[in-house]
């Protein structure tokens, strides 16, 4: 069957995961290249995005990227593959990440925390969220469509006050409390066999914390896709695909929908619970309302901008969503230039940027101005908005819809069928 | 809850009249602002995540036409109370005029497509007016210059605030011009889109031009709501601030649980939030320890949630018939 890829002469062929052998190769390279990113060498650091991706500033925010997609797969699993609207997903986060800070925090007098290691907390975050997950399913079973979106909504605002019920774990003040720092003890020992969040030494080579945890965030997040994907294709997956289509149906044809969408739950929120650990503990310190409305609507941007229902999709619309914002505040910043040094272009770009008090600009360089113009971090949410009702509008599979485009014009071409 | 109207009636009867009119106040509120949404719902089958931000938007409109702008003062003469009301009504306008924008750019070309991706378009038009009237409403405060401000008068040895009559009588007004509207031609025709597009584009209905009055009606709601919802007791003093935007996210509990289709239900659910909120303050407030600072803002989100189990398409809301 050499040169036909599309040909499948068994069922096992058509189920696999990359079914052609450039798709292999492509895998593997592409592992390879992402792993060796960080780490400035000679030929990886040549090829055009990865180049400057993994410059330690941008590594940072490819970082909280990684996690966001941790989380992102699992609204997938929920939204895009069980068809169930869920605009919680910020409140399992917030239920794994004050997991975590409970089970492996440091306790004071008015605080508590374990102190436990992290091989401890992560699985513990994932499973306490799994869990509340649970708990919330047969409220949600009961409702569909945007009555359960409202619904989850609910969810968010609750845990808002929860937090404010529980000052020893979610912290006094606005500020919130430390999570613990990222590394690997084998229990309470004073000194970590692996330290994630200092600069250092690790085996034979020199690595700065960016650096190590973004290995260890790659391995999880590879995890966590090649499990998802895999989900997807098993029996449940299959479940779960009924049941999005229409639910009445499928339980006719004997998947039982509440089983099915409590699984559903649990799944997506332990992915959730982790996602939210993480980020928690990447930031080292989170109040209480980052949790909020705007974390879950982000979610949903991501799913909707990548392509819903596939792991592509939703890898695709995290590297979109994350990192648009750094994109947007570098391409002011060279447009800032551009009118400082005089560029071809300056003229236009001294319209849309206000560089001081009667500057007809739009937008605003500096980070503290408020009201017209724009400061950047306002523009950063415009935009973001922006991108969730143009993507709606005209392109409803989202980037991979886009890919899937240009791909079938190639495979056509020069015929466009 | 605070404000210049504390109860500092001693007795137990006044301490009750005082709650019920406060709850019957913000119960209108949520009424009004769940009125908003439920009549895009009817003719759209969309819930409009945005209405928060339309109100926050009308209310920053009403700042500019009366207080920077002073229209109509600055024409005619008169009451001032009497040009608030115009300059009310003048943005109320403004902001119809930019749901009709936001309708034809964003809504009108996903008439076939799925609710939730409606849904969602109007959760990024939220993230977009909300962010570029948080900025407006940051700079300087922008005082809306209500005409009883914080005014109050006694029933027994009760304080009411005027606010709390102005938001029962406003929202009567909306309701009965709801109601009325329902039974034109146009309202008939509402109707008849809500219960079965195709249906009614057959009957020679404009559908297009029902989802624009519907966006239209629905964003001066959302104005004179958000507006309401900024004075004393409510808002930070008569002034048009960040809060306002999520002010309508506190109606959501009283949308579904009245039904989303349903304006009676909107204004039952409205007022069963207002109650049990403000009674949850009144008379829980001993047991703060256990239940946290400021829980009475999630008692409405418990309600919902309590309401959903036993109802799924709430009070009034029409069950979707289930087929294969």
């Amino acid at each position: 069957m050499r040169g036909r890829p599309k040909l499948y002469t068994s069922y096992i062929a058509e189920a696999q995961l990359f079914p052609t052998r450039v798709q292999k190769i492509l895998v593997v390279v592409g592992i390879i290249v992402l792993v060796l990113m960080p780490f400035d060498l000679p030929v990886i650091n040549q090829i055009p995005i990865v180049r400057f991706l993994g410059d330690n500033i941008w590594l940072r925010l490819v970082n909280r990227m990684l996690i966001f997609t941790i989380a992102a797969l699992g609204l997938n699993i929920l939204s895009g593959l069980a068809g169930q609207v869920s605009l919680g997903h910020a409140f399992f986060m917030g239920s794994g990440a004050y997991t975590a800070v409970l089970v492996g925090g440091k306790g004071s007098a008015n605080l508590w925390g374990w102190g436990l290691p992290i091989w401890i907390w992560l699985p513990a975050s994932g499973v306490v969220a799994a869990l509340v997950g649970i708990a919330v399913a047969p409220a949600a079973v009961r409702v569909r469509g945007l009555y359960l979106g409202i619904a989850t909504l609910g969810l968010v605002f609750i845990g808002l006050h929860l937090s404010r019920v529980f000052p020893e774990i979610a912290g006094p003040g606005a500020l919130g409390r430390k999570w613990p720092r990222m590394q690997f003890r084998l229990w309470k020992e004073e000194d970590p066999l692996v330290d994630f969040s200092r600069d250092g030494d690790w085996l034979w080579f020199e690595a700065s914390k960016n650096q190590k945890t973004y290995l260890l965030l790659l391995a999880l997040t590879v995890i966590a896709a090649v499990v998802a994907a895999n989900i997807a294709r098993t029996r449940t997956g299959r479940a779960f695909s009924a049941i999005r289509e229409r639910d009445v149906a499928a339980e006719i044809m004997g998947v039982p929908e509440f089983r099915y969408k409590t699984m559903a739950f649990a799944i997506s929120s332990f992915y959730a619970g982790v996602a939210g650990a993480l980020l928690a503990v990447l930031a080292g310190q989170v109040p209480p309302e980052s949790w909020g409305l705007l974390l879950s609507i982000q979610f949903i941007a991501i799913l909707l901008i990548g392509g819903i229902g596939r792991v592509s999709g939703a890898l695709l619309g995290t590297f979109f969503v994350v990192l648009s914002p750094r994109f947007i505040e570098e391409v002011i910043d060279w447009m800032k230039e551009q009118v400082d040094h005089g560029g071809i272009l300056a003229g236009v770009f001294d319209i849309l940027i206000s560089t001081g008090d009667g500057d007809g600009g739009i937008l605003a360089i500096s980070e503290t101005a408020l009201g017209y113009p724009l400061p950047a971090s306002a523009l950063d949410e415009l935009v973001y908005g922006l991108l969730i009702v143009v993507f709606l509008l005209f392109e409803p599979m989202g980037l991979y819809g886009i890919w899937v485009k240009v791909r079938n014009y190639w495979k056509g071409w020069p015929f466009s069928y | 809850m605070t404000g210049a109207t504390m109860i500092l009636a001693a007795t137990g009867l006044d301490t009750f009249v005082h709650t019920v009119i406060k709850s019957l106040a913000l119960g209108s509120l949520y009424a009004l602002l769940a009125l908003g949404f439920v009549l895009i719902f009817k003719a759209t089958q969309t819930v409009n995540f945005a209405q928060g931000a339309l109100a926050l938007a009308g209310t920053w409109f009403l700042s500019m036409i009366f207080m920077d702008w002073n229209v109509p003062g600055r024409w005619v003469g008169g009451p001032g109370w009497l040009h608030w009301f115009v300059a009310l009504l003048l943005a109320a306008l403004a902001t119809a005029g930019f749901g009709l924008v936001i309708e034809r750019l964003a809504i009108r070309p996903m008439i076939g497509e799925p609710i939730f991706s409606m849904a969602v378009i109007t959760l990024g038009l939220e993230v977009m007016i909300r962010t570029v009237a948080f900025d407006a409403v940051n700079v300087t405060p922008r005082v809306l210059g209500v005409p009883w401000g914080t005014e109050t008068f006694m029933i027994g040895g009760a304080f009411i605030a005027w606010s709390y009559i102005a938001a029962i009588a406003m929202a009567a007004v909306a309701f009965v011009g709801v109601w009325l509207f329902f039974k034109t031609r146009t309202g008939v025709a509402m109707r008849a889109t809500a219960f079965d597009q195709e249906a009614a584009l057959a009957q020679g209905i404009n559908v297009g031009r029902i989802f624009a009055i519907a966006w239209a009606v629905g964003a001066m709601l959302a104005a004179i709501s958000g507006v309401f919802s900024s004075m004393p007791p409510w808002g930070p003093a008569g002034m048009a601030s960040r809060d306002g935007a999520f002010f309508a996210f506190r109606a959501l509990p009283a949308v579904i649980l009245g039904g989303l289709d349903s304006a009676v239900g909107a204004l039952v659910g409205g007022l069963l939030i207002g109650f049990a909120e403000i009674f949850a303050g009144q008379y829980l407030a001993g047991h703060t320890g256990i239940l946290g600072v400021g829980y009475q803002q999630v008692v409405p989100y418990v309600v919902m949630l309590i309401g959903l189990l036993v109802k799924p398409y709430g009070l009034f809301g029409t069950e979707e018939v289930r087929r294969v």
